[in-house]
């Protein structure tokens, strides 16, 4: 009965990771880097036209490295669908050590748009679909009692701004959750990670104005694998983010409201 | 899909796990399906149906083995159908979901002046789980086992339909079912009769023996007097002191002995303590496990032999009914002291039931020969045991000796080889196996130990119930399945 082993997976470099939201960005990025270093790996996107061209581009490769990619569509606000899809995926992974949840969606909110739908939404992509794969990964990790979670966050879910209520919600809403869960598996052998990248050169912020101390996906790559690799609790992509990350928690309100950040 | 928080999926909840048994050397990776109602039962079993794989029953996982792990197919986890139907204080019957678990019961029921007939030794299984392996007690001499006090159950059978079944009313079903290690079908109900008490404590005392004929003898000798026996033996010394331990006989107070009954029988009065010797529980078990290896637990075990005279000097002391029943849950996850591998490292029980007049030379024998195997138990513990009516029961007027061994990758075969020697001597000398314990036995021993009648009408009755085979585990594939084809073939 072959028990899975995280340890020595870990060390022959080949993880078995799951990441959701994989087609693009950050998650394009993540799933070349673990299929490069050997491992089974599984991506899903809602559109499945970008996961087939991301799994001709990098099979090369993984049949060089070892590694192997398997491709799905689902779109993550289909919770109900997600325990199926899950076991599929370990089942042809034969196992997971990893699941980076790195969907999300930032679509831009009028300054006097107060849309319930839309905001509701996004909640539903950037929060719900994390709970369902959370959920499922935390019943599969702490049962072998091994296994890490990573969820993409942001630093915007530090402050409720002003620019996008919803979006720094659903971030806000994951930040507490996977602390949650960090704390309650901590005990059984599981780690839960927050990444929150800041500035990144993906689709999500093209043409998007005033960024500074932007990383490229490939960098916050290599620090969402290292952090869940040595069990980082909140991580964010550049150091100096992390200040401001922090300081950012002391700014008074009266302050905060007037700041176009 | 119209934006928003989707609903979930209809019908039994879901998930894909790693299912082992209790003592973790044994573990699968499962669909893991979680009923909450009788219609969601039946549909785990189309699920399975539709799927062509088998499903194996689990409550909350507390069997050692392989009882409740099912590496072919899919697992139906009763936990999640977890009410208490109904509580009645004046008779002390409890009417319950099969998901309950037995620490549900004795927190509900206590302070009305009740406890279980029958407690596991820890709290946490679920009724139809200790309904289905039939469970004892340390009181398993004086009140049975758990099929004993279960008055009536609803059992949902593979094909969907469900049935009633009592002493009186289907009498094979109800024999067969409890005991029947979840192959006939899943407890949708239970209804079980409780013990009168007066107080929330029992009076314990300790006793000491110097080996295993003076354990025996000291537990025969208050047999009459006791409500509770057990003894725990050190395993590691030979010559004269082999089988050398402690007795624990516990009585219940008399009515009116107790001055303050209502206090005593409060849940917050049973709790355990929350630190052992000043550390938190929680973490006790990464001290253990710098003991658990050969030296240190020699070492612990003497310690607590001589310790236990200091016990055995005193008079009898007040325990919480808790704080006695329940000891393996004194240090929360104990077992992993012997490691967090799943499949890979943790423990075994071999628990050996034995006739009154065989028991102290068969284990004489065994404890000899593990002490030469180099392969002794960290923990051995004794308990007095009578013959009950159940089909599968592993029950018999005797004893039993239970121990814990070691398992690792590098001891495993060599271990699996002295379990197959000691069972020889068990089935020589007319003894019982127990499967909410065996990892190690095949279906030989078991054709060898039930008597023929009873294991031929519940292999029909199994065939009559369950023709497809849709109810198995690893557990029946390893014991039971070779038997039927045996049987079939005849």
């Amino acid at each position: 009965m072959a028990a899975p082993d995280s340890s020595t997976q870990q060390a022959a470099g080949g993880l078995r990771a799951l990441v959701v939201g994989g087609s693009s960005g950050l998650g394009a990025a993540l799933v070349r880097q673990l299929v490069r270093e050997g491992g089974r790996v599984a991506a899903i996107a809602r559109g499945g036209d970008a996961l087939e061209s991301l799994a001709r581009e990098v099979s090369g490769e993984a049949s060089r490295a070892g590694g192997v990619l398997f491709v799905h569509a689902h779109d993550v606000r289909d919770t109900a669908a997600v325990p199926a899809l899950f076991e599929t995926i370990v089942r042809e992974l034969d196992g997971l050590d990893l699941l980076v949840y790195t969907a999300g969606i930032m679509p831009p909110v009028g300054r006097t748009e107060y849309e319930t739908e839309k905001d509701l939404d996004i909640m539903a992509v950037n929060f719900g679909g994390l709970v369902a794969w959370g959920n499922q990964a935390a019943q599969l990790f702490r049962t072998q009692r091994a296994g890490a979670l990573v969820g993409i966050s942001s630093i915007y879910g530090n402050r409720g701004r002003k620019g996008n209520p919803a979006y720094g919600a659903s971030k806000a809403a994951m930040d507490n959750w996977l602390e949650a869960l960090r704390n309650r598996l901590a005990g059984e052998g599981v780690h839960v990670c927050t990444v929150k990248p800041g500035y990144l050169s993906t689709r999500m912020n093209a043409g998007r104005e005033g960024m500074f101390w932007v990383a490229s996906p490939e960098q916050a790559a290599a620090a969402v694998l290292q952090a869940a690799r040595t069990g980082a609790n909140v991580r964010y992509v550049l150091r100096r983010w992390r200040v401001v990350g922090t300081l950012l928690y002391f700014i008074p309100s009266f302050v905060f409201r007037r700041l176009e950040f | 899909m119209p934006p928003g928080l989707a609903k979930p999926a209809p019908g039994p909840r879901r998930s894909y796990e790693l299912v082992e048994g209790w003592g973790m050397a044994v573990a699968a990776p499962a669909r893991v399906l979680r009923p909450r109602n009788v219609d969601e039962i039946r549909a785990c079993f189309e699920l399975a149906r539709r799927d062509g794989v088998p499903l194996g029953l689990r409550g909350t996982g507390n069997s050692y083995g392989d009882a409740s792990v099912n590496a072919a197919g899919h697992v139906l986890d009763i936990s999640r159908m977890d009410r208490i139907l109904r509580w009645d204080p004046a008779t002390g019957v409890a009417e319950l979901e099969p998901g309950v678990t037995v620490r549900q019961l004795w927190q509900r029921i206590l302070p009305d002046g009740w406890w279980p007939r029958v407690a596991s030794g820890t709290m946490f299984p679920t009724v139809a789980g200790a309904l289905a392996m039939n469970v004892h007690g340390k009181n398993n001499y004086v009140a049975g086992t758990f099929g004993d006090a279960c008055l009536e159950f609803d059992i949902v059978l593979p094909s969907g339909e469900v049935r009633t079944a009592s002493r009186e009313r289907e009498p094979e079903l109800f024999h067969a079912a409890i005991g029947g290690f979840g192959m006939l079908g899943c407890f949708s109900r239970v209804v079980l009769q409780t013990h009168r008490v007066h107080s929330g404590n029992l009076k314990v005392k300790a006793l000491r023996a110097g080996n295993l004929r003076g354990m025996l003898d000291l537990m025969e000798s208050r047999r009459a007097t006791a409500d509770y026996l057990v003894g725990w033996i050190d395993a590691f010394p030979g010559g004269a002191h082999s089988g050398r331990g402690l007795v624990h006989a516990a009585s219940y107070q008399a009515p009116g002995e107790d001055p303050e009954p209502a206090r005593s029988q409060t849940v917050s009065y049973q709790e355990l303590p929350p630190t052992i010797l000043g550390f938190p529980k929680a973490d006790v078990w990464r001290i253990l496990r710098l003991f658990n290896n050969d030296r240190g637990m020699r070492l612990i075990n003497a310690v607590k032999y001589h310790v236990g005279r200091l016990e055995a000097a005193h008079g009898p002391r007040l325990q919480s009914h808790a704080g006695f029943a329940f000891l393996l849950d004194y240090v929360p996850n104990w077992k992993f002291a012997y490691g967090t591998e799943p499949g890979r490292r943790g423990l075994i029980q071999f628990q050996s039931f034995l006739p009154q007049a065989a028991a102290h030379d068969a284990w004489q024998e065994m404890l000899a020969r593990c002490r030469a195997a180099r392969l002794v138990p960290y923990l051995g513990v004794l308990k007095r045991h009578r013959s009950d009516p159940f089909w599968m029961t592993h029950a018999v007027d005797g004893w039993s000796l239970a121990m814990d061994f070691k398992v690792t990758p590098e001891n495993r075969a060599r271990l699996w080889d002295h379990c197959r020697t000691m069972t020889e001597t068990v089935l020589a000398a007319g003894g019982r196996f127990y499967f909410a314990k065996d990892l190690v036995l095949g279906p030989e021993a078991v054709a060898r130990f039930l008597p023929a009648r009873d294991l031929q009408r519940f292999l029909a009755l199994k065939r009559r119930l369950d023709p497809e085979g849709l109810l198995q585990t690893n557990l029946s594939r390893r014991l039971l399945e070779p038997l039927a084809a045996g049987a079939e073939g005849r």
